[in-house]
């Protein structure tokens, strides 16, 4: 018999049910709730006259319509202050947990969840929200689901699926100086493309998943999804259980050893089999900037633009050649020559601690440039923002000239009041640059949170090792 | 859910590979805490010349002559001719819901992003996954000629061409039942509740942190 892969050992830890038809109820874990995608889930529960199955299993938090700038009063937007505050109605009424925009536990649910312990390695865990593949950093099952689902997760505790195929996309060797977790999963999803993972069930594995921080195998993870795959994972290590310690909801005492026991098999066995193998080498990685609107067209920093017409495939030139159109840029040029004109550092991808520590490594003793008309940190959550605050990295953004917000997706995907005009190019550590993603006719370019602050201080993209570490008055 | 049934339909081309769903409908409008009223604001930024805000009358808005769906020819379109990886991006079910308020019922595409898919099946929208040389014909055919109309039969799981040839499709079982039936499938798991309340017990046996309340 073959080893099974982590994704084999998940799904058949949580098989409710094998029906004849291929499908089967699979049991969810843990629910993780925000104001945008559960409104109708719970308006459909009141209706069919239905109550949450296991209420304790879900937890909440606003986070896409959240102000970033000071919040005691209410939010002005009135359409987004209904939107968090039906939110807010919904938890009371049925009873569940949330962190109410004032809380100091509040920010992007796939920041809160693992910070607070209610991700935990082996669980199935759904959230109305593509960015879920995030949780399966901690050798979790978590993938993202619509609003019925969402719903019928409440009502039932279990989804209706299909087993995905597994494929392992293996990085191995080591990573250069000044390339980070985000330039990995750009890199990949350069090579295999936005559908390469769709029908599959990605684990990241290799010498270079294994040094990363959990943090770094979190951004990872968290853009398993622009490469088609509702999911992705990494095997469960000492960094894993580490990370967990301590954690408000993380099981104790007893408990804690005995699960810990259980983490420890959460990885696929040496002769398990994939559907799909991709390897990369880590030390060919460069710090990596994406110049079009599909998270596929990405190119190292040095990198020249690519041609359309050197493209084989006609559908894949037609749409290089509509983002060029929309992006206001030429094939052949470098990203050195585009100007940011606001820089964006936060989002469920890059708003974690480990995050704002490598932007401040690089702002530090620098200056955003006077061509940038916007440069801002958005924390990933209060916990995130006052660590950030202790460690006086705050001091250190608002020297150099960023604005220090509050916590929230903000300018991700601009749903509140961070957005970009029309036409303008943004530097930013968030994880899609679709037309219009961060403000109508907005310009989005993806980068690490070291090659943001880059972009930042010089005025232009440029590759952050080449930055004159003298010129950082310490 | 209503019941899906054999209809023949206009056909509007899309052509255009990895449509996300933040072009199918804009962010600003997924501040509604309804399930209806997204079909106006369809492909908002393909669609006008402006910038949509929510709650807004759209029918004094500059129109794009040029987006398809604003083209005389292709008014009352059911069915949407695409190309692949069409859905991809967020989870938002605000796009199905978006299409299905517009008047579509079904999608042929030669690729769909996953939660989109799923997603579709959830709200009597039927994605069909042709293989890209039909879909090529199809665009052919579609510009063509004026009024081009498919039909689009489920139960036999076949399109069906204006000069009577047939294509034949799959569909999973279970989800074409789901459809044709109309059926609710959080009714439809509620009848397994006693299997998932065996799995519980089991499983608070072997995890038991899994079931510790968070509060
Ligand atoms: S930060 Fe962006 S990608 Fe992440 S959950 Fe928020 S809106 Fe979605």
């Amino acid at each position: 018999m073959t080893g099974k892969t982590l994704y084999d050992k998940l799904w058949d830890d949580h098989v409710v049910k094998q029906r004849d038809d291929g499908t089967a109820l699979i049991y969810i874990d843990r629910q993780l709730l925000h104001e945008v995608t559960s409104p109708q889930a719970f308006e459909g529960l009141r209706l069919a006259g239905r109550k949450p199955w296991r209420i304790d299993a879900n937890i909440a938090t606003p986070d896409h319509n959240v102000p970033t700038t000071e919040r005691s009063g209410p939010i002005a937007d009135e359409v987004s202050r209904i939107q968090v505050q039906t939110l807010d109605d919904n938890c009371d009424e049925f009873g569940i947990l949330e962190f109410k925009m004032q809380d100091s536990r509040q920010g992007i649910v796939h920041v809160m969840g693992p910070e607070q312990g209610a991700t935990l390695p082996g669980m199935t865990i759904v959230c109305g929200d593509s960015h879920t593949a995030t949780h399966g950093a901690f050798g979790a099952l978590a993938h993202g689901i619509g609003t019925s689902e969402v719903e019928h997760v409440l009502a039932t505790q279990c989804l209706i699926q299909k087993k995905m195929k597994n494929m392992l996309i293996q990085v191995n060797g080591e990573l250069g100086p000044g390339v980070t977790a985000k330039d990995v999963v750009l890199a990949i999803i350069a090579r295999i493309g936005t559908a390469g993972g769709t029908g599959y069930a990605i684990e990241f594995g290799g010498p270079v998943m294994e040094s990363l921080s959990m943090e770094g195998r979190m951004t990872v993870c968290n853009m398993a999804i622009e490469a088609g795959a509702r999911a992705g994972m990494v095997a469960v290590d000492d960094k894993t259980i580490d990370y967990f310690r301590g954690r408000p909801f993380a099981p104790r005492g007893e408990q804690w050893a005995q699960a810990v026991a259980y983490w420890r098999t959460l990885r696929s066995d040496p002769d398990a089999r994939f559907d799909a193998v991709v390897e990369l080498d880590g030390a060919e990685i460069k710090p990596q900037v994406s110049w079009g609107t599909s998270p596929e067209m990405v190119v190292a920093i040095d990198e020249p633009l690519p041609d359309p017409a050197a493209e084989a495939d006609p559908v894949k030139a037609e749409g290089m050649r509509r983002a060029y159109e929309y992006m206001g840029l030429q094939p052949g040029i470098t990203m050195g020559s585009v100007v940011p004109d606001r820089v964006f550092i936060g989002s469920c991808t890059n708003s974690r601690i480990e995050d704002l520590r490598a932007a401040a490594a690089v702002a530090r003793g620098r200056k955003v440039s006077p061509n940038v008309k916007q440069a801002m940190v958005v924390p990933g959550s209060g916990l995130v923002k006052r660590q950030a605050e202790q460690e006086g990295l705050d001091q250190v953004f608002l020297a150099a000239g960023f604005e220090w917000r509050e916590p929230g997706c903000s300018m991700c995907l601009a749903m509140n009041a961070d957005r970009l005009g029309e036409g303008e190019h943004c530097a930013s550590t968030s994880n899609r640059n679709f037309e219009g993603r961060q403000g109508y006719g907005g310009r989005t370019h993806l980068v690490s949170p070291a090659m943001a602050v880059a972009a930042a201080v010089a005025g232009r993209f440029v590759d952050v090792r080449d930055l004159d570490p003298l010129a950082q008055e310490v | 859910m209503d019941k899906f049934t054999r209809f023949t339909g206009i056909v509007a081309p899309l052509d255009r590979a990895n449509v996300d769903t933040d072009l199918i409908i804009p962010k600003q409008f997924l501040k509604s805490i309804k399930r209806t009223g997204f079909g106006p604001n369809l492909f908002d930024e393909l669609r006008y010349l402006d910038e949509g805000q929510p709650g807004q009358d759209c029918s004094g808005r500059p129109l794009n002559s040029e987006f398809v769906l604003n083209q005389p020819r292709y008014q009352g379109a059911q069915i949407l001719l695409t190309r692949r990886n069409f859905g991809c991006g967020s989870s938002r079910e605000h796009a199905p819901w978006a299409l299905t308020d517009y008047g579509f019922k079904s999608i042929l595409a030669p690729s769909f992003a996953d939660i989109f898919f799923n997603n579709c099946f959830k709200n009597g929208l039927l994605p069909v996954v042709l293989d890209e040389k039909i879909i090529d014909n199809l665009f052919a055919e579609v510009k063509a000629a004026d009024g081009y109309a498919l039909t689009v039969d489920l139960d036999r799981q076949r399109i069906i061409k204006p000069d009577g040839s047939e294509i034949a499709f799959d569909v999973d079982s279970f989800r074409k039942h789901c459809l044709l039936e109309g059926l609710d499938d959080i009714g439809l798991t509620l009848q397994d509740a006693d299997a998932i309340k065996a799995y519980e017990a089991k499983r608070r046996q072997q995890a038991p942190w899994l079931f510790d309340a968070i509060h």
